[in-house]
């Protein structure tokens, strides 16, 4: 019974492609979504998700439903939207926070907009939140890639990343380029979130990196490990969220960020580091 | 000492630095000659923090300009203000120490046998040794700055620049700390460091330089910390730009 409720799904090819792209996605997203939380980046992360609408949304009304078209599209107005804030908060007085926000309003408008050209409100759904049993063989191939280089890139940019962000005035002092690794780092963002939109939608892309990232820091102290239990995280999201949404016949993307959601919840009550129940206990 | 060798003074010229319409430095000018150990002292917004980042090269001036003219490399190394690092940052003492060999080993190279003993020296230098794997969270404030100074220590730069080094630490660390600040100064190095105890500056430092937005004394610290100049320094704080 709990074998047939825990496995039989994935008889169906779409379920094992929605697992496989979900895996994908957490082994991605998990490292971005730490370093992004270790970098006080979060409300960027959320600016970038909203700002890959209006881009994934030209795509939909020029080409129609294609994952190409979508992603092409999301990405480049994700990463206009980056530079576009990093500039304006570089050449005004606006804090770069400020100024994301203002972008991410600004794309969320104009990308519900643009959607509402076409009229109908199906579409507008499945762009904000994805349908991960939709996805097919080319998007795996695209989600995995992804994943790919946003391993690799992490791994040569790693110790930059991490030193600018413990220390930016020593950075710039040591001459370490922190701009052209920040705008890596951006552009990895916007890749993962690309790379989720097709199963979570664009709003919810954001869920499968952040919400492991931040449960992971209540569970390990060191960088490493918090990349791995985010992984984990967002893998186990991945599986039990699939799992919910066939059964009770939900969709998909919300159910995988509330399973991350849960996690998130059990992790800041009971976590090793730092949660409620660590400040209660007397020391 | 280093013989006074002018030729290779830092020079001050003219150091304006403005935030927004609130002037933060109003034309610095002067020089710091290699080898010196200059105390930079004045009232709290009087610019102090401010004049040691442009002079590091941190903070970039409004108009005027600061030369360097070292003979091989002009690296500074930086101690920041106590608050200014994220305390909270997950990264061992060890890992901390070992940025200071950046320069030498860049972004991506790994580090050599040799590499790993500079770091272990430095650590036991700074009475650090065996906390190497502790996460910086878990330092007492005399701890953390032990630990920058490590890093400095590393950096090996002909420049070091202090912000504030003994705020938030215990008497033994602020004694551990001047004996290395004395040792950087015999092996030639130029020390300039932000201090708040006017005592201290009496009895460690040969120069120094009292701030208040404006130069109000540079030079010899005998003649030039007299309470005169420091309540000219609140003065001219209170009166505002001129």
């Amino acid at each position: 019974m709990i074998w047939d409720w825990l496995f039989a799904p994935f008889e169906y090819q779409f379920m094992r492609n929605a697992l496989l792209s979900t895996l994908c996605l957490g082994i991605g997203a998990g490292p971005v979504g730490v370093l992004l939380v270790l970098r006080r980046m979060s409300l960027m992360g959320d600016a970038l998700s909203h700002a890959v609408l209006p881009g994934a949304a030209l795509g939909y009304i020029f080409v129609g439903l294609s994952l190409p078209a979508l992603s092409f599209g999301g990405f480049l107005a994700g990463l206009i939207v980056a530079l576009l804030a990093g500039m304006v908060s570089r050449m005004t007085h606006l804090k770069e926070d400020a100024s994301f926000a203002g972008f991410f309003l600004i794309s969320l408008a104009l990308g519900v907009l643009i959607i509402s050209l076409r009229n109908s409100s199906v579409d507008l759904m499945n762009i904000l939140f994805g349908s991960a049993l939709a996805v097919d063989y080319p998007s795996l191939i695209l989600i995995a890639a992804i994943t790919s280089i946003t391993l690799l890139t992490l791994a040569v940019i790693y110790r930059p990343l991490v030193v600018e962000c413990f220390d930016p005035n020593f950075f710039r002092l040591i001459h370490g380029h922190g701009s052209f690794y920040h705008i890596i780092f951006l552009v990895l963002v916007v890749m993962n979130l690309v790379a989720g939109f097709q199963s979570m939608g664009t709003l919810l892309s954001l869920g499968i990196m952040m919400l492991p990232a931040t449960s992971a820091r209540f569970w390990a102290a060191h960088i490493w490990p918090m990349f791995i239990i985010s992984v984990l995280i967002a893998v186990v999201s991945g599986y039990f969220g699939l799992l919910i949404s066939y059964h009770l016949n939900f969709p998909s993307g919300p159910c995988i960020v509330l399973t991350a959601g849960v996690i998130y919840i059990i992790s800041f009550l009971f976590g090793r580091n730092g949660s409620f129940l660590t400040h209660l206990k007397p020391r | 000492m280093p013989a006074h060798d002018h030729s290779n003074n830092i020079i001050i010229n003219d150091l304006h630095v403005h935030y927004g319409a609130t002037i933060a430095l109003n034309g610095i000018k002067g020089e710091i000659e290699p080898g010196s150990l200059t105390a930079v002292v004045g009232p709290n917004g009087g610019g102090k923090s401010t004049f040691i980042k442009a002079l590091a090269g941190i903070l970039k001036p409004s108009t005027g300009g600061i030369i360097h003219q070292c003979k091989d490399t002009c690296d500074s190394a930086y101690l920041p203000q106590y608050t200014a690092v994220d305390h909270d940052f997950p990264v061992t003492v060890e890992e901390v120490i070992s940025m200071g060999l950046w320069r030498k080993i860049g972004a991506f190279k790994g580090f050599s046998k040799d590499n790993r003993a500079l770091i272990h020296k430095a650590t036991r230098q700074v009475g650090l040794e065996g906390m190497e794997q502790r996460l910086i969270k878990t330092l007492s404030g005399g701890q953390f700055q032990r630990m920058l100074f490590a890093r400095i220590i590393l950096e090996d730069s002909s420049l070091i620049i202090l912000d504030e080094p003994f705020t938030a630490i215990d008497v033994h660390t602020s004694e551990a700390l001047i004996k290395l600040i004395e040792d950087w100064h015999k092996s030639g190095k130029t020390i300039l460091l932000v201090l708040h105890d006017l005592q201290m500056a009496k009895k460690y430092f040969d120069k120094t330089i009292i701030l208040a937005r404006e130069c109000i004394a540079w030079g010899d610290t005998k003649k030039v910390l007299t309470e005169d100049n420091i309540s000219l320094s609140y003065q001219n704080l209170l009166r505002g730009p001129s």
